[in-house]
Parts: C-alpha cells; sequence; structure tokens
C-alpha cells in the first residue's frame, strides 16, 4: 500500500501508538519510580523484534522454532567483536545481524526444502546446536562465556554526537528503553511495509501453494531463503542489544525454552496479522510476571491460559478486531 | 505443418523399477489444441510435469522455441513462456480472485523486489499495470461478479476458471491444462470448450491437455496423443484416435461409445 493511502484513522492510531512508548511509559514510570518497569519493557521490544523474523517465516508457510540460535549468534558476534577488536558496539550490530543472515542462507538453502514438521524438527535442534558450537569453539570462551563487556559507546557522525556514551549517562536504563523501542518500531514498519507490498503477496503466495507459486514464475527457493535471511537477521540484532544490556553472553543465554517462546508470541497475537507478535510478546511476558504471585502454580495457570487462548482465538488475540465486522 | 513450437523428444522417465513414461515424442504445432488422453496411471500427468519442470526426465528433452527446457525449473520455464495449470484445488484460497490473479502477474514486474519495498515508480507503475490487466482477464473469463470473493468460498466450476486466470495472468504463449473438464456437467463441460477454444482464438495460445472426458476432448481437439502404460500408443486427428484399434483396446470393456460418440 503506498503511503498516500493510509488511511486517517490508522494513522492516528501509529501516532498515538509513538506517543505511548516514547512519552507515556517513560512519563509514567518516572511519577511512579517504578525503574525496573524499563527493564521488563526492554525486554518486551526487544523479544518481540526477534519474535518479528519468526513471524515472517510463519508467513512464507514455515514453522520456525529456531529464532534462540540467531539470537545467540548476533550476542555471541557483538561480543567478540567489541571485547576482542575493539569495534564500537554501534558497528557491531548491523555487523551481527548480517553475520546472522549470511549463516541463515547457508543453513536455510538445504532445510528450507522441508516442509511442516520437518522443518520445524530441524529448527528445534537448531538452537541446541547453536549453544553446544559456543560451548565448543575457543572464540566464545566456551562455558565461562564472555563478560564485562563495555556499555554502548559514543556514536557520532563528523564529529556530531547522536547518541551519546551509555556509562556516562546518569539513566541508562532509559536509553536501553529508547533504543530497543526506536528498532522495535522500525523492524515492525519494514515488516509492515514487506507485507503491504508485493513481496509480501508472493510471500502470502508461498504460504498457501509453493507448487503454484513455481508455475506462476516465482523463484521460490530464493524467496524462502530471502525471508529466512530477513529472519534471522531480526534475531541477530535482537541478541546483540540484549548482550549489550546484560553486558555478558553465556551458550545458554538463548535456549531451546526462548525459541519456543518467540514461537508462542506470534502463535497469540495472531499469525495473520503484522503487529500480531508485538502483542503477543507484550501479553506473555506480563502475563508470566503477574503470575508469579501464584508461586508454585505459575507454570499451570500460564500453560494453562495458553491453551485456552489458542482454542478459543485460534487465530491469535488480534482476530478479536475482526470478529466484531462480522466475518471469521 | 509448421515449425513446431513445443517439442517432446524421447522422453522417459523411471522411478526405481517403476516405468512412467517410456520414449514419448511428439510436436506441437504453434495454437494447436493438442490433449494427452490415456487410461488412469497411463503416465499422462508425469509427462505434464516434465514439460512444465516439476520433474526432470531420466532420459530425452523438451524443447521450446528450439531451446531445451527440460530439467530447468518450473519457474525459469513459466519464464520462458510454458505454464502449467492445476487441478482446482491448487489456488491460492485466501486471497480474493482479484488477488489471485494480481499476485500471478510476477513474471512481468519489472522493478526489483528492493524496488516493491520502497514503493519505487516502477513498482507503483507495475502494480497499476497488474491491476488493470488482472480486471481485463476477470471480464474474458466472466469472472466479474466474484471478483472480491475469496478463493476458499468459490464452488468448482469457478475454482477452474480462477486457475485459467492465474495461468493467464502469467502471459504464457503454452498453457498446460490438467483436466479442465473434470467433475463438471455437460452444460459446464460445453461452456468450458468453449472457453478453451477462445483461449487459443482471442489470446493466441497453444493449449496441450490432459483430460478424461472424451466426448469433450473429441469436439476441442485438433490432434490427439493417446497414451497407455506410459507408452504413445496413438497420435493424431480426432478420427484417426476414434478407429485406432490400438486405442479401443487401450479402453477394453467400454467399447466405442466411451471413447467417441
Amino acid at each position: 500500500m503506498a503511503p498516500s493511502r493510509i488511511s486517517t484513522p490508522r494513522l492516528l492510531g501509529v501516532l498515538a501508538f509513538l506517543v505511548g512508548v516514547f512519552v507515556l511509559v517513560p512519563a509514567f514510570i518516572a511519577l511512579t519510580g517504578r525503574w525496573d518497569f524499563y527493564y521488563t519493557l526492554t525486554s518486551v521490544a526487544l523479544l518481540s523484534v526477534a519474535a518479528a523474523g519468526v513471524w515472517l517465516t510463519f508467513y512464507i508457510g514455515r514453522i520456525n522454532i529456531g529464532q534462540g540460535a540467531y539470537a545467540l549468534t548476533g550476542g555471541y558476534v557483538s561480543a567478540i567483536l567489541i571485547t576482542q577488536h575493539g569495534i564500537s558496539f554501534w558497528l557491531t550490530l548491523p555487523l551481527a545481524g548480517v553475520f546472522c543472515a549470511a549463516v541463515s542462507v547457508l543453513i536455510g538453502l538445504p532445510i528450507l526444502r522441508l516442509r511442516g514438521v520437518y522443518f520445524a524438527m530441524v529448527t528445534l535442534v537448531l538452537t541446541e546446536v547453536a549453544r553446544l558450537t559456543a560451548l565448543a569453539l575457543p572464540i566464545t570462551n566456551g562455558a565461562k562465556g564472555i563478560t564485562s563487556i563495555p556499555l554502548p559507546g559514543e556514536l557520532s557522525i563528523f564529529g556530531l554526537t547522536i547518541i551519546p556514551d551509555f556509562a556516562t549517562l546518569e539513566n541508562p536504563k532509559l536509553a536501553f528503553y529508547l533504543m530497543a523501542a526506536v528498532l522495535m518500531v522500525v523492524t515492525y514498519l519494514v515488516l509492515w511495509r514487506i507485507v503491504n507490498s508485493r513481496l509480501g503477496h508472493l510471500c502470502r503466495s508461498l504460504q498457501q501453494n509453493e507448487e503454484l507459486s513455481a508455475s506462476i514464475g516465482v523463484n521460490t527457493a530464493m524467496l524462502r531463503v530471502l525471508a529466512y535471511a530477513i529472519s534471522s537477521f531480526f534475531g541477530g540484532l535482537a541478541g546483540a542489544i540484549f548482550v549489550a544490556i546484560s553486558q555478558s553472553i553465556y551458550p545458554s543465554s538463548f535456549v531451546v525454552q526462548d525459541s519456543v517462546n518467540f514461537m508462542l508470541y506470534c502463535f497469540l497475537g495472531g499469525l495473520g496479522y503484522v503487529f500480531g507478535p508485538m502483542l503477543g510478546t507484550l501479553l506473555l511476558y506480563f502475563g508470566w510476571d503477574l503470575l508469579s504471585v501464584a508461586k508454585e502454580y505459575q507454570l499451570l495457570i500460564y500453560s494453562g491460559a495458553l491453551i485456552a487462548l489458542m482454542l478459543v482465538l485460534p487465530n491469535g488475540v488480534l482476530s478479536l478486531l475482526d470478529r466484531k465486522g462480522g466475518r471469521k | 505443418m509448421t515449425a513446431p513450437i513445443l517439442q517432446v523428444k524421447g522422453v522417459t522417465k523411471r522411478y526405481g523399477g517403476l516405468t512412467a513414461n517410456n520414449d514419448i515424442s511428439f510436436d506441437v504445432a504453434p495454437q494447436e489444441i493438442l490433449s494427452v488422453i490415456g487410461p488412469n496411471g497411463a503416465g499422462k500427468s508425469t509427462l505434464f510435469k516434465q514439460i512444465a519442470g516439476f520433474v526432470t526426465p531420466t532420459t530425452g528433452e523438451v524443447i521450446y522455441k528450439g531451446t531445451k527446457i527440460s530439467g530447468l525449473p518450473p519457474h525459469k520455464v513459466a519464464r520462458m513462456g510454458v505454464v502449467r495449470t492445476f487441478q482446482e484445488t491448487t489456488i491460492f484460497k485466501s486471497m480474493t480472485v482479484r488477488e489471485n490473479v494480481i499476485v500471478s502477474h510476477h513474471l512481468r514486474s519489472k522493478a526489483s523486489l528492493l524496488g516493491f519495498f520502497f514503493g519505487s515508480s516502477q513498482a507503483k507503475a507495475d502494480e497499476a499495470e497488474f491491476g488493470k490487466s488482472a480486471d481485463d482477464i476477470i471480464d474474458f473469463l466472466g469472472l466479474q461478479a466474484i471478483r472480491n470473493e475469496t478463493a476458499s468460498n468459490l464452488p468448482q466450476g469457478h475454482l477452474r476458471a480462477l486457475g485459467m486466470a492465474i495461468g493467464l495472468a502469467t502471459q504464457p504463449e503454452v498453457i498446460l491444462l490438467d483436466e479442465p473438464f473434470a467433475g463438471m456437467n455437460h452444460d459446464e463441460t460445453m461452456r468450458m470448450v468453449a472457453l478453451v477454444r477462445r483461449l487459443r482464438d482471442e489470446r493466441g495460445l497453444t493449449v496441450l491437455l490432459v483430460e478424461h472426458d472424451m466426448p469433450a476432448v473429441m469436439k476441442i481437439s485438433d490432434r490427439i496423443v493417446c497414451i497407455n502404460f506410459g507408452e504413445k500408443i496413438a497420435e493424431g486427428t480426432p478420427a484417426e484416435i476414434q478407429a485406432n484399434p490400438r486405442v479401443i483396446e487401450a479402453y477394453l470393456g467400454s467399447e466405442d461409445a466411451a471413447i467417441g460418440m
């Protein structure tokens, strides 16, 4: 859809969202003094970036349970470049993404030929492979991981400071939050644009019928790898920022559980909606935290609620919007 | 006969010990309607898959306008102008009719994928052109009334027409129709026969079809190739095929009534 065709209510919605994220949330936190919320919200933003990638692979008809592998890879690329080569964090961020995309092309070329549960099973193994690789390689420092990673430094172009050195900031939590929020907004803009451009239509044709897609002249193998590479790029970015926040990375920083969660965020939010994974991440992450009052029953209630939600709303929470219009 | 547009030369396909196609050869003239017939399991679909690039022949080759196309992936074969349509279940189910046709214009896009992402002027021009062309095809096939209907809600006859619309959107020169009359009653079949004729007469297409409905095949075809047990047993005009003893034998038990009229 061309920008000129964006309807006014939709524009207002986007504006309200931006104001909420960049003005209301910081204002609320400053008023209540709940600084710990920043960490939670930063995590939600970053997880939703990785989930956006998973969602894109769903969009070409593949169940991706391997995003944790790319988050871990991206984190290690950034950590190694910063600590061992003294490269600025801001440069390692895109490098981590590009590295993950390149790796995903190599892995994707053979495995994207698989469909359905077979592809899902292979991706499920990927996270474990990434963890074991990180344990085994000398450059990743094995189980000890990489620690004491410096905070992101100053980013300046032509002597003009765009982003100040995080270490000199009074409140790096706010800075991380803003960074993650900006990344999330940009990611979903990109995703929205992909889905609503011809590229997205081709992805949908792939999701619905690969053979027909090939017979109308779509290079299905190339398109699958492209979508998977973009997906992994998002995973790498999110991983790199997580590492910058925790200033450390271990082989167990991202495990199979995380990969499964990324998939759940997409399912819960809705596979048919671009902003589904964002909402899904927010609901599940906060839901889990809120349920901590239930102590030992936390997991039981959480998983019960998940099952119930999938039964009642198989197309995700956002499908509630469509129901109002009387459509199925 | 003018120079053939498509040549099938000694195509053989083996799956392990099973020979699905054995040394099949025939030529297709430009703007000809040629039907491939044969009993179930004779190897018709395998032959079609090989022409459209979904399956690579074990030996032999398929030549399109002097270029070998067998062994190329389907999207490249489609790009050259040979497009296969599928049986009715094969459409993009959750898209509307118009979206189905628009997305199938992929081959004609001049803008790059990156251009589409950023909405370059070429991409916008492409989209506008696809929309117009999609409407033309929808009008041509008489699908105006169901333009914005979701494909999964359509009845059989419309699905078949939609499959054809998808094929047409790629602007092929040779179109392969997989059982276009299957499951249709007499009236629907006759309408479809007229439509296939119009594909040739008004759009200048060469049509290859696989079909079981003998009366329709006899009515529509310029020439017929008959396959049995993976081998070509006859080739000729409908009248020649009807009189061919080997064809009658292949359909044994069904007598003349089932083959002809």
